[in-house]
C-alpha cells in the first residue's frame, strides 16, 4: 500500500480500508527503517500522529476534507513550519523554531494532509547533489534497489556495496528521496534552477516546477526571490496536479502571485497527441549528454511522432548563456537575501561580543558553508557600485533574452518542449565529490535552468531505467501558466512509458547487514 | 546678482550668497555636482525679488553656500510600509513587530496602499510629476536595527518627482518684508524605516527596539538651491505645514517623525560647486538652522587656512553647537543596491487609465486624490490676507506657530471685534506673552473664549485698551476668571463720568503749570506728559484720545 499512488491511497481511505493514523505508522516505520537515507532532517513524529487521529475523526463522521485527508507528506526543510525546526541544513538556523507556516505548509495542512517531517537539502538549497548540507548528504533509494544491485552483480569489479551509494541529485533530495522510498505520498520542494526536477529525475518521480507567480513562496526561505517556486515531487503526474490544485492561487502575504483565480486541476486523459506540437531545443544536444539520456530523448520525441504529434527541432539561442547568467543573477540575490542572517534577531550566534561587526562577521562565518559563503561574496562583487552595470545590469538583459526565446518558441506554435532533465543518471557519490559545489551546479543545471529565467512552468517525468537500472527522466516545459496542459501531456507520457516501480522491499529487508554501520535507532516498528 | 539677498535673510553672514546658479546642482552621489543644461527654469524664482535688498559689502562675494535636503517624514498611518504592525510613536518596546519587521526567513513584503496614496497626495501637493510606475529596491547596510540587512527603498524610479516647494523669508530691520523664493523637488520616494538603538554604555550592551522598522517613510529630496540655515529651516517648516495639512504626516520632528539631513557646499561664485559633506539626524528646526550655518562656516575656515574638505558624513553636536564627523560612517559606504524581487512595478493610476472594471480597493487613482487635496498652507495664508486684511507676514506667523491659526479663528468667531484688531491681539500681545513664558498655545492660560470676550468689552468701549491689557495680564495670571470679572474687581471700566474727568484734568493743569508752560512754547511732546498724568489718576480707566481732546480744549481756552 505504501508505493501506491496518492489518488490510489486516497481511495482506500475514502472506503475505510486503511485509516489515517495506519497510514501515518506505516509510513513513520519506514522512515524509520529508511533512516540510513538521510532523508530527513527533522521527522515530525507526534504532529502527524495528532493529524492522522484528527483527519481519522473527520473521515469517521465523513466529513473528509478532500483527496489530500489523511495523506502523509514531507516538507523540505526550507519551508517555514509553524513549531517545528527549520534548518535550511544550516548553522545558521539550526535550532530556529519558526512561529509561522509557510503557506503552502498551511494549504496541506488545511486540507488535512499529515506533516511526516521536514527533509534533506544542500545548505539553503545551494547545490544540486543534497550533499552540502550540514546534516550529511541524501542517499539515493535506487542505490539499494533490487533492479540496481542486479545490474551491479553483473560487474566484475567488486567495490562494497555501500561505498558505491548514489547521490539523489539536488538541492531537494531528501524530498525526491522520501517519495520515492515511500514514506510519504508527496513532498514541497523547492526549484530555482531545477532543485525540484533533477532530483526527482535521479529518484525516478515525477517533479514539477510550476509557473512562477502560481503557487506563493511566502515562508519559503529564498535562494533567489525572482526564480524560486515551490516544487512538488510525486510518484505520478496526477498526483502533482492535485497537490497543485490545492497549492496553486493568490496569496495576498506574497504579492508575486497571481491575483485571477485558480480553476481546480483535473487532468484529462488524452487519446490524441496528433494536434500537439512539440519542440526539440536544438541546443539543448550538448556533449556531456550521456549517449543513453541521449537515445530515451529521442525515443520520446519518435514516441510522439509516431502517434501523431508534430515534432519539430527550435531553437533557443541564448540558452548557453543562461548558466552564467543564472551564477550573477543568483549570487546578487544570495548576498542580499542572506544579510538579514546576523545572529541578532534568530539563529545562530557567535560568542564573540567585542563589537556588532565582530559579532557579526564570526556568526557569519560559523554559519554559513563554504558555498554560502562564496555565493555571497561573488553577489556583493557583482553589486558594486562599479560593478553593477557590467555584472547585475547584463545578465539581467541576458536573462530577458533567455525569456525571450522561450516566449518565440510557443508563439511559433509549439504547446511544449521536450528535453532532457539531467545529463545522466545518477551518479555515486564518491564520484561527484571529485567536482565541486559550483562546477557541479552549473552541469547539473544546464536544462532546467533556463526555465526559472522565463518563470515557466516543467516537469520532470520518469522514462526509463539505464542500462545500471537507475531512473532517467525527461523534462516537458510549457507556456506560462499552462500548467494543466503541461501536466496533461506529461501524464499521457507516463502512461505510454509505464515506468517501472522501484523494487527496495528485498534489500530493504536485508539492510541492516549492508548498513552495519549505520546506527538505527529502529530497525522494525509494531504495526 | 546674489550677493544682496543673502545679507538680507542672514544678516552679517560672510559668505552672503544663495542661490546662484539654478542650473548646477549637486546631486546625490556626485559630490562636487554638475552642470546640467535643461530646463529649470522654474527655480528662477528667488534672485529677482531680491536684486534690491541691498548693496554688497567688500569680501562678500567671496564665498557662496548651497544647501540641500533629504527630509524623512514618517507616514501617518495605521500600519507599516510592509507588514500589518500597527504603528505607534509610544508603544512597550519590540510590541508593535511583525514576523517580516524582524525579517524571519521566507517573510514577504506587502505594499500598504494608505502609504502610497500619501505618497501621491504630498507629491501632488509638491507640485510633483507622479510617476505612473515606480519601483522598489534594496540598500544594503549592516546595522543593529536594520533586521533585513537592507532598507527597501525607491532609488531608481521613486513615486514622485520634478516638484517645488514654495516658502517665504522675512527680512530687513523688523523682518517685516516677506520674500518669496523656491526650492526645486527633486524626488519623493517610498521607504521603511530603521528600528531604535539604544546603546547601554554602563554594560556596553546595544539594545533594540524594532517598533519603528518598517513604519513607512517619505523621503523627500529637496534640490541644494538653499544658501544657509534659515532659508533650510523656513522650507522645512513649510513641508511640515503641508504634511500636517494633508494628514499624510504627523511630521513633529520631537517626536522624530520628521528628520533632516541637510547636504553643504561652499565655493566661489562663478567657480564649480565645492566638495559636500552631509550634516545627518538634525532633529528640529533651530538645530537644522544652527547646523548648517556652523558647517558653512567650518568649510569657509577650512578653505581659508588652505585646508580641503572630505566628502563625508557629519553629526551636529547641540551641546557644543559644533558638528563631528560620524565615526561609524567613516570609510566609503557602498549599498549594493538590488531591486526587490518580491514587489512588483507599483503601478498608479489616472481617470483615464483606470482599467476598466479594476477593483477600486486594488488601484490608487490620482485623480481622486488630487480631488481630495485639502487645502494648503499657501492658500489659507492668501484667504487671511484676503478675508481679515492681515499682513502677509502676520498670516506667516499665524500658521507657522502651532495652533495659532486656530485660536485665532475662534477668537474672531466669538468676537465682534474687528479682525484686524483680532490680529493684532493673538499675534502681539497673546504670542508675546506665549514666548515669554516658552508655551505652546494649547497650554496658554488664556482660552480663545476669554479673549474674544475682552476684545468684546473693548470693541464696545467698556474698557481702555490699557486696562485691557492690563486685564489680559490678570487673565493669564488667573485662570478661571472671566474678563468681566476682573474689571469689576479691579475697577477698570472706563470712566463714564464726562464731568469727573474734566475735574482731574483741570486739577492735573493746575498740579503741573511747568509742562503747561512746555506745551504752551510749542514742545509737541509735552501734551502726552499731560495725557499720562491724567491716565494715571483715572486709573486707566480714560481714553488717552478723550483725554487729549479735552486736555486741547483747555489749554487753547
Amino acid at each position: 500500500m505504501l508505493g501506491w499512488t496518492l489518488r490510489e491511497v486516497s481511495a482506500a481511505l475514502k472506503q475505510g480500508q486503511i485509516t489515517p493514523t495506519e497510514l501515518c505508522q506505516k509510513c513513520l516505520a519506514l522512515i524509520k527503517k529508511t533512516k540510513f537515507l538521510n532523508a530527513y532532517i527533522t521527522v515530525s513524529e507526534e504532529v502527524a500522529l495528532r493529524q492522522a487521529e484528527e483527519s481519522e475523526e473527520r473521515y469517521k463522521k465523513g466529513h473528509s476534507l478532500g483527496e489530500l485527508d489523511g495523506i502523509p507528506v514531507a516538507v523540505k526543510d526550507n519551508f517555514s513550519t509553524s513549531g517545528i525546526e527549520t534548518t535550511c541544513a544550516s548553522n545558521m538556523l539550526k535550532g530556529y523554531i519558526p512561529p509561522y507556516n509557510a503557506t503552502v505548509v498551511q494549504k496541506l495542512l488545511d486540507q488535512g494532509a499529515l506533516l511526516m517531517g521536514k527533509t534533506n537539502l544542500d545548505e539553503f538549497a545551494m547545490g544540486s547533489g543534497s550533499t552540502d548540507g550540514i546534516f550529511g548528504p541524501v542517499k539515493n533509494p535506487w542505490s539499494y534497489s533490487k533492479q540496481y544491485r542486479e545490474k551491479r552483480k553483473q560487474k566484475p569489479h567488486g567495490e562494497t556495496e555501500d561505498s558505491n551509494w548514489l547521490i539523489t541529485g539536488g538541492s531537494s533530495g531528501g524530498s525526491a528521496a522520501a517519495v520515492s522510498a515511500f514514506t510519504c505520498f508527496a513532498a514541497l520542494g523547492s526549484d530555482t534552477g531545477g532543485s525540484t526536477r533533477n532530483p526527482a529525475a535521479h529518484c525516478g518521480v515525477v517533479g514539477l516546477k510550476p509557473s512562477y507567480g502560481l503557487v506563493s513562496r511566502h515562508g519559503l526561505i529564498p535562494l533567489v526571490n525572482s526564480m524560486d517556486v515551490p516544487g512538488i515531487l510525486t510518484r505520478c503526474v496526477d498526483d502533482a496536479a492535485v497537490v497543485l490544485g490545492v497549492l496553486a492561487g493568490h496569496d495576498c502575504r506574497d504579492s508575486t502571485t497571481v491575483q485571477d483565480p485558480v480553476k481546480p486541476l483535473t487532468l484529462p486523459n488524452l487519446t490524441d497527441v496528433s494536434k500537439l506540437c512539440i519542440g526539440i531545443p536544438k541546443e539543448y544536444h550538448v556533449p556531456e549528454l550521456s549517449s543513453e539520456v541521449q537515445s530515451l530523448w529521442s525515443k520520446a520525441a519518435k514516441l510522439f511522432e509516431s502517434e501523431g504529434a508534430k515534432v519539430i527541432e527550435v531553437s533557443l539561442p541564448h540558452t548557453r548563456y543562461s548558466i552564467v547568467c543564472y551564477h550573477v543573477l543568483c549570487t546578487s540575490e544570495v548576498a542580499s537575501n542572506m544579510a538579514r542572517f546576523d545572529g541578532l534577531e534568530y539563529g545562530h550566534r557567535c560568542d564573540i561580543n567585542v563589537s556588532t561587526e565582530a559579532m557579526y562577521a564570526a556568526t557569519r562565518r560559523e554559519g554559513f558553508n563554504d558555498v554560502v559563503r562564496g555565493r555571497i561574496l561573488s553577489g556583493n562583487f557583482f553589486l558594486l557600485k562599479e560593478n553593477y552595470e557590467n555584472y547585475f545590469v547584463r545578465a539581467q538583459k541576458v536573462r530577458r533574452l533567455i525569456a525571450n526565446d522561450f516566449v518565440n518558441v510557443f508563439n511559433s506554435g509549439v504547446d511544449v518542449l521536450l528535453t532532457p532533465t539531467t545529463l545522466s543518471e545518477a551518479v555515486p557519490y564518491v564520484e561527484f565529490i571529485k567536482e565541486d559545489n559550483r562546477t557541479r551546479s552549473a552541469q547539473d543545471d544546464i536544462f532546467t535552468q533556463a526555465v526559472n529565467m522565463a518563470g515557466l512552468p516543467a516537469v520532470s517525468v520518469p522514462m526509463a531505467l539505464s542500462n545500471q537500472g537507475l531512473p532517467i527522466g525527461l523534462q516537458f516545459i510549457g507556456r506560462a501558466f499552462c500548467d494543466q496542459q503541461l501536466l496533461t501531456i506529461a501524464k499521457w507520457f507516463e502512461k505510454q512509458v509505464q515506468f517501472p516501480v522501484i523494487q527496495l522491499q528485498e534489500t530493504m529487508d536485508d539492510c541492516s547487514s549492508v548498513f552495519e554501520n549505520e546506527k538505527l535507532t529502529s530497525v522494525s516498528l509494531k504495526q | 546678482m546674489a550677493a544682496p539677498m543673502l545679507r538680507g535673510c542672514c544678516p552679517g553672514r560672510r559668505w552672503a550668497l544663495a542661490c546662484i546658479d539654478h542650473s548646477s546642482r549637486h546631486g546625490r552621489g556626485a559630490p562636487t555636482g554638475s552642470r546640467c543644461s535643461g530646463k529649470r527654469g522654474q527655480s528662477s524664482v528667488a534672485p529677482q525679488h531680491l536684486a534690491t535688498a541691498g548693496k554688497p559689502r567688500k569680501g562678500e562675494h567671496e564665498w557662496a553656500a548651497v544647501v540641500g535636503l533629504e527630509v524623512h517624514a514618517q507616514i501617518s498611518s495605521n500600519s507599516k510600509l510592509f507588514s500589518g504592525s500597527q504603528v505607534h510613536f509610544v508603544a512597550p518596546p519590540n510590541s508593535l513587530v511583525s514576523f517580516f519587521d524582524a525579517s524571519l526567513p521566507g517573510t514577504l513584503p506587502v505594499l500598504n496602499r494608505r502609504c502610497v496614496e500619501a505618497a501621491v497626495m504630498t507629491g501632488l501637493a509638491l507640485n510633483c510629476r507622479i510617476n505612473k510606475k515606480s519601483l522598489f529596491d534594496r540598500k544594503h547596510y549592516f546595522y543593529a536595527d536594520l533586521p533585513a540587512g537592507y532598507q527597501i527603498t525607491q532609488q531608481r524610479l521613486p513615486i514622485a518627482v520634478n516638484g517645488s516647494l514654495a516658502y517665504s523669508i522675512r527680512v530687513g530691520a523688523k523682518r517685516s518684508q516677506v520674500i518669496n523664493k523656491t526650492v526645486r523637488i527633486k524626488q519623493i520616494q517610498l521607504e521603511q524605516d530603521s528600528g531604535k538603538s539604544l546603546h547601554d554604555d554602563l554594560r556596553s550592551q546595544t539594545l533594540i527596539d524594532l517598533n519603528r522598522a518598517g513604519v513607512g517613510l517619505l523621503e523627500v529630496v529637496l534640490e541644494p538651491d538653499m544658501s544657509c540655515g534659515e532659508e533650510a529651516a523656513t522650507a522645512v517648516r513649510e513641508l511640515q505645514l503641508i504634511l500636517q495639512a494633508l494628514g499624510t504626516s504627523q511630521a513633529n520632528m520631537a517626536e522624530g517623525q520628521l528628520r533632516v539631513d541637510a547636504n553643504i557646499s561652499v565655493h566661489r561664485p562663478g567657480e564649480p560647486l565645492g566638495v559636500r559633506t552631509e550634516v545627518k539626524n538634525l532633529n528640529s528646526a533651530r538645530f537644522l538652522a544652527r547646523a548648517i550655518d556652523y558647517e558653512i562656516q567650518r568649510q569657509i575656515r577650512e578653505l581659508e587656512n588652505g585646508g580641503e574638505i572630505l566628502n563625508e558624513t557629519r553629526s551636529f553636536d547641540f551641546k557644543l553647537g559644533c558638528t563631528v564627523p560620524m565615526r561609524d560612517k567613516e570609510g566609503k559606504q557602498d549599498y549594493r543596491f538590488i531591486p526587490e524581487p518580491n514587489l512588483p512595478p507599483l503601478l498608479l493610476y489616472d481617470s483615464e487609465s483606470l482599467p476598466a472594471g479594476a477593483d477600486p480597493q486594488q488601484v490608487v487613482n490620482i485623480d481622486q486624490i488630487r480631488e481630495q487635496l485639502p487645502e494648503l498652507p499657501s492658500v489659507t495664508r492668501e484667504k487671511l490676507v484676503q478675508q481679515y486684511g492681515m499682513l502677509p507676514e502676520q498670516s506667516l506667523t499665524l500658521l507657522n506657530e502651532v495652533g495659532l491659526l486656530e485660536f485665532f479663528q475662534n477668537v474672531i468667531k466669538e468676537t465682534r471685534a474687528e479682525p484686524k484688531k483680532v490680529t493684532s491681539w493673538v499675534l502681539n500681545t497673546f504670542l508675546g506673552f506665549l514666548k515669554q513664558q516658552n508655551l505652546a498655545v494649547s497650554e496658554s492660560p488664556v482660552t480663545s473664549s476669554a479673549l474674544a470676550e475682552l476684545l468684546d468689552l473693548l470693541d464696545r468701549k467698556a474698557i481702555s485698551s490699557a486696562a485691557a491689557k492690563q486685564v489680559f495680564r490678570e487673565l493669564w495670571a488667573n485662570e478661571g476668571k472671566t474678563p468681566a470679572q476682573i474689571i469689576s474687581e479691579k475697577k477698570l471700566e472706563l470712566m463714564q463720568d464726562q464731568e469727573a474727568l474734566e475735574q482731574l484734568c483741570q486739577a492735573t493743569l493746575e498740579e503741573h503749570p511747568q509742562v503747561v508752560m512746555d506745551v504752551k512754547k510749542g514742545n509737541p511732546r509735552a501734551i502726552n506728559k499731560l495725557i499720562g498724568l491724567v491716565r494715571k489718576a483715572t486709573l486707566s480707566r480714560a481714553e488717552p484720545a478723550v483725554i487729549k481732546e479735552m486736555l486741547e480744549k483747555k489749554l487753547s481756552s
